[in-house]
């Protein structure tokens, strides 16, 4: 059967993950908190199911072949949050396994859509456990295991290219796959010590800072406090998260040029990244005359304060808060949950259609009014000098259409389970973009606890979904798939 | 001077062609044996058959003994080998290469003697390029040149019905069009020459005059002599091939373009190379419901620059009929370039003689800083230096009117203080200055002097006047 090597290979990914449980742990065992119980037995658990797996399996090793890549993308992404909700489950008292495996979804695909509430009084461990799973998966543990294990051979770059976000993923930067992984990695862990050193400095507690750091670079947002980063109430500690949440936005494999060519070019030239900007710097002027103007602020400063903040924040698909903008009127929050569908580069650790699919698809639009006007003109879509194929053209909008069904179909499954239209459409949309806070019953001020289980595991697929950009899980429910 | 040439093909061939003229030993190097024959038996030269970066074949044309090669093969690779054999082993004083690629440029490291030892890089495509660009930029003219680093133009134009100085004499010129320094150097009626221009030659209706002028008054000279229409604005470039690639590379942001091709593949390259506001259209640009829907008789210019040159003259005349201000084509034939220039198409241009001139300022003795070659070859303009002192220069201290020019010789401008006597640039506190030439202007030594030549057999003649005398020597 086919399916056993790629159980080895899950196997090797479960240990991986149980030493990396050894972080929460180390935590648990020097604090002494409530939680270091259900560490210890969670880890041997992990640790234990992964050994098992791996060893029992080993006379089917081999080498992977791109079919096994979407099981194996599957399997680790059904497993590994099991394994981490189970610190959770074992941890806090009266979470359900339902919220326990949204909560580590949550986590794992940097949602930041939190079921828990009275985060102050967890303890710590959990909640750093929570935070460090959303930095492993925010940019994915299989690029993890690329870079680390010497795992995946040919078949590693297919399994990079379901992780890594965006349409155009056969550039590599390194003839090696696991360098490639390992040079994303090293950036994105630099970018992180620098976001947690900013935080320190600017007021956070050492612990503060490591848990708001992993959730910020990840484009996660959850955070130890029921009041988020409003907690702090600090112009500088928002500042500080502008940045970082701003600078994770961008494609990781853009600075890792930019290092190597020891200069900013690359970031500037690139066309993705000017419109991400623009399109930011846009959204904060907009909104904040549109508050000063209609939404009762009296001082144009808090407005654009709070303005900068939240439409990074739910554009980087990130999701902190410090004010209740649910309270705003419709245009300013649902303009902002409508820019975290799109705004991220592709390449980045944010979620959602991705900025490059969207200039696509303004370029073919464009491209397809040009032609009425001048019927032989030979106009291909053009992105950075350099034309794109129809090839890649047609996936890109094969993949909205995927996209539109899927908000469609999950909002729709939504309401039939009994919630109301606002909450639906943005719980999907925060969900499947992996933004974390909605409107409406899942606004920033509340949380997704008071769903009921269906709606909760409907909300878990739709992180999963969204965070694997559609394909990768969808190819696993067609038929041609499975047939040999 | 024993010139080496390498590569038989339609620039080597031309460039063979201008330079056999002038008395120099040309041997050409080429692996097709029938090229070679073909040239052999139409011009004075010698063919040596055989791969040319081989210094066997090198040594067995002669090359110990050359003064220049000319590296002229179709790729890239094969010129710049050519010319570092040429300077490393066997010592050649000039080496020219014609180079493609961009990448390679005159002044760049990859060029200077430790590099592929390139003296001067010629890129036909480039050259054309340059002069088509003119012509867009001036449409009431058929060709501008510059002389001085641009300082002086000169500038070819037919005289229009009802402009201000048709059916006027030449020496009403000051009294016409006050303002304005320029000075007719020749002036062709039915593609002949002039003789004796003097100040009673009156300027007829169709008449192609060549007129020096600094650069800033090209406008005025222009209008002066041909109907001054609103600029150009809307372009049409039929054929996506080097020359119309780069041109609408270097020309797209001032002007709406729309660039047909036939081949798809190339259009998609096209397409990817220029920014989208330039329309590239795939299509036959003889086909007449093509250039109607894309509106050609909107177009205030329609340049045909495919490499074939019935397709560029049909095309240019469908396009005429059906309403384009101005049409220019790009045609290789000699014969087919006199025969239309001035019919219907108003401009023909032959490529291979655009980059001659960059070539002739090399062969030429005497100091000649630039050379243009005009009217298809039949004349030529250049610009010399006046080197030496009143006693061992033929020119310096003489006013223009007592120098030994052959007859329809004709000075044109002078620059005065380009540059230092050493050779070096001058300081920014003198501007060189432009002397437009009368009879008693007089020549100061290390001048720039503009000589218009009416026939190729008088260069000798001026080249000599730019030589120093022996005694400069010693």
């Amino acid at each position: 059967m086919g399916l056993l090597p790629v159980v080895a290979l899950v196997g090797r990914l479960v240990v991986l993950f149980a030493l990396l449980m050894g972080v929460p742990l180390a935590f648990t065992l020097s604090r002494h908190d409530a939680a270091e119980q259900a560490f210890v037995m969670a880890t041997a658990i992990t640790l234990g199911c992964g050994l098992a797996m791996s060893l029992l399996t080993r006379r089917f090793r081999r080498e992977l072949q791109p079919h096994d890549g979407f099981v194996l993308v599957g399997l680790t992404w059904l497993l590994l949050p099991a394994f981490g909700a189970l610190p959770l489950w074992l941890a806090v008292p009266g979470l359900s396994v339902t919220d326990a495996y949204f909560e580590a979804t949550s986590a794992f695909t940097a949602t930041g859509a939190t079921v828990l509430s009275g985060l102050d009084a967890l303890p710590l461990s959990v909640n750093v456990w929570r935070c460090f799973m959303m930095f492993i998966g925010g940019l994915g543990i299989i690029v993890l295991g690329v870079a680390i294990l010497p795992l995946l051979g040919v078949g590693g770059s297919q399994l990079f290219k379901t992780e890594m976000t965006g349409p155009l993923k056969d550039q590599k930067l390194t003839p090696r796959i696991a360098d490639t992984a390992r040079a994303i990695w090293v950036v994105y862990a630099l970018i992180a010590l620098a976001c947690m050193l900013a935080y320190r400095a600017a007021g956070m507690s050492w612990e503060d800072a490591f848990m708001h750091m992993c959730t910020t670079v990840s484009l996660g947002g959850f955070s130890s406090h029921d009041l988020s980063l409003g907690y702090w109430n600090s112009p500088l500690i928002e500042a500080v998260a502008i940045f970082f949440m701003f600078v994770s936005g961008v494609s990781l494999v853009m600075y890792f040029m930019a290092w190597r060519s020891r200069s900013l070019a690359p970031l500037w030239r690139s066309t993705e990244v000017r419109a991400y900007a623009g399109v930011l710097v846009a959204s904060v002027a907009l909104i904040s005359t549109y508050l000063v103007a209609f939404g009762g602020y009296a001082d144009p400063l808090l407005a654009l304060r709070h303005t900068a903040f939240h439409v990074v924040s739910v554009a980087t698909t990130t999701g902190y808060a410090t004010h209740d903008y649910a309270t705003w009127p419709l245009f300013a929050p649902l303009h902002i949950i409508l820019l975290g569908c799109f705004a991220t580069c592709a390449g980045s650790t944010g979620g959602g259609i991705k900025m490059v699919r969207m200039l696509l698809l303004l370029k073919q639009a464009q491209r397809e009014l040009v032609r009425i006007v001048h019927p032989s003109v030979v106009n291909p879509v053009v992105l950075g000098g350099r034309a794109v194929s129809d090839r890649v053209m047609q996936s890109v909008i094969a993949y909205m259409m995927m996209y539109g069904a899927t908000l469609v179909g999950l909002t729709m499954a939504l309401l039939f389970s009994g919630l109301d239209v606002v909450t639906a459409f943005t719980a999907v949309i925060a969900c499947v973009n992996n933004i974390g806070p909605g409107l409406g019953e899942v606004g920033p001020a509340l949380n997704y606890g008071k769903l009921s289980d269906l709606q909760t595991w409907i909300c878990t697929a739709a992180m999963v979904l969204g965070r694997l950009e559609l394909l990768a899980v969808l190819v696993l429910f067609t038929p041609a798939f499975w047939r040999r | 001077m024993k010139i080496l040439i390498l590569g038989a093909g339609r620039v080597g061939e031309s460039v063979a062609e201008s330079l056999v003229s002038e008395k120099n030993d040309i041997t050409v190097i080429d692996s097709d044996p029938d090229r070679l024959h073909m040239l052999q038996d139409r011009l004075d030269l010698r063919g040596v058959v055989g791969n040319g970066i081989q210094p066997s074949v090198l040594r067995d044309a002669g090359i110990e003994d050359a003064d220049m090669i000319i590296a002229c093969a179709p790729l890239d690779e094969t010129n710049l080998v050519v010319c570092k054999l040429a300077h490393d082993v066997f010592n050649v004083p000039t080496r020219i290469a014609r180079v493609r690629s961009p990448e390679f440029v005159n002044g760049s490291p990859l060029l200077d003697r430790n590099g592929f030892a390139v003296d001067q890089v010629i890129c036909p495509e480039q050259s054309v390029t340059a002069y088509i660009r003119k012509l867009v930029q001036y449409p009431e003219a058929l060709q501008v040149l510059e002389f001085a680093d641009g300082l002086v133009s000169l500038i070819a134009v037919r005289a229009v019905e009802g402009s201000p100085l048709v059916r006027h004499s030449l020496a009403e010129i000051p009294a016409l069009v006050p303002g304005a320094d320029m000075r007719i150097v020749a002036i062709y009626r039915l593609d002949k020459a002039l003789r004796n221009l003097a100040g009673d030659t009156r300027i007829e209706t169709g008449d192609e005059v060549f007129v020096l002028a600094p650069t800033e008054h090209i406008r005025t000279v222009l209008g002066a002599l041909a109907k001054v229409d609103r600029p150009v604005k809307r372009l049409m470039i039929a054929g996506g091939g080097k020359v119309g690639l780069r041109l609408a590379r270097e020309i797209h942001a001032q002007y709406q373009l729309k660039l047909i091709e036939p081949l798809r593949a190339r259009c998609e390259y096209l397409a990817t190379e220029l920014p989208s506001t330039v329309l590239v259209l795939q299509g036959d640009a003889t086909d007449e419901d093509l250039l109607g829907d894309e509106n050609v008789d909107e177009m205030d210019m329609f340049l045909a620059l495919t490499s074939d040159d019935e397709d560029n003259i049909m095309s240019c005349l469908l396009a005429k009929r059906m309403g384009a201000r101005r049409v220019l084509a790009v045609i290789n034939r000699r014969s087919y370039a006199d025969l239309v220039q001035g019919s219907q198409i108003d401009i023909a241009i032959a490529p291979s003689h655009a980059v001659i001139g960059e070539l002739l300022a090399y062969v030429r003795r005497g100091d000649v800083a630039a050379v243009h070659s005009l009217r298809r070859g039949a004349a030529e303009a250049l610009e010399g230096i006046v080197r030496g002192d009143r006693k061992t220069s033929r020119m310096a201290g003489l006013p223009v009117s007592e120098l030994a020019l052959p007859k329809g010789a004709q000075v044109g401008a002078i620059v005065r203080g380009m540059h230092r006597p050493d050779g070096s640039e001058a300081g920014s506190d003198a501007k060189p200055q432009v002397i437009i030439a009368h009879g008693d202007t007089v020549i100061e030594p290390n001048d720039h002097v503009v000589v218009f030549v009416p026939s190729k057999r008088m260069v000798r003649e001026v080249e000599k006047l730019f030589q120093v005398s022996a005694t400069f020597l010693f």
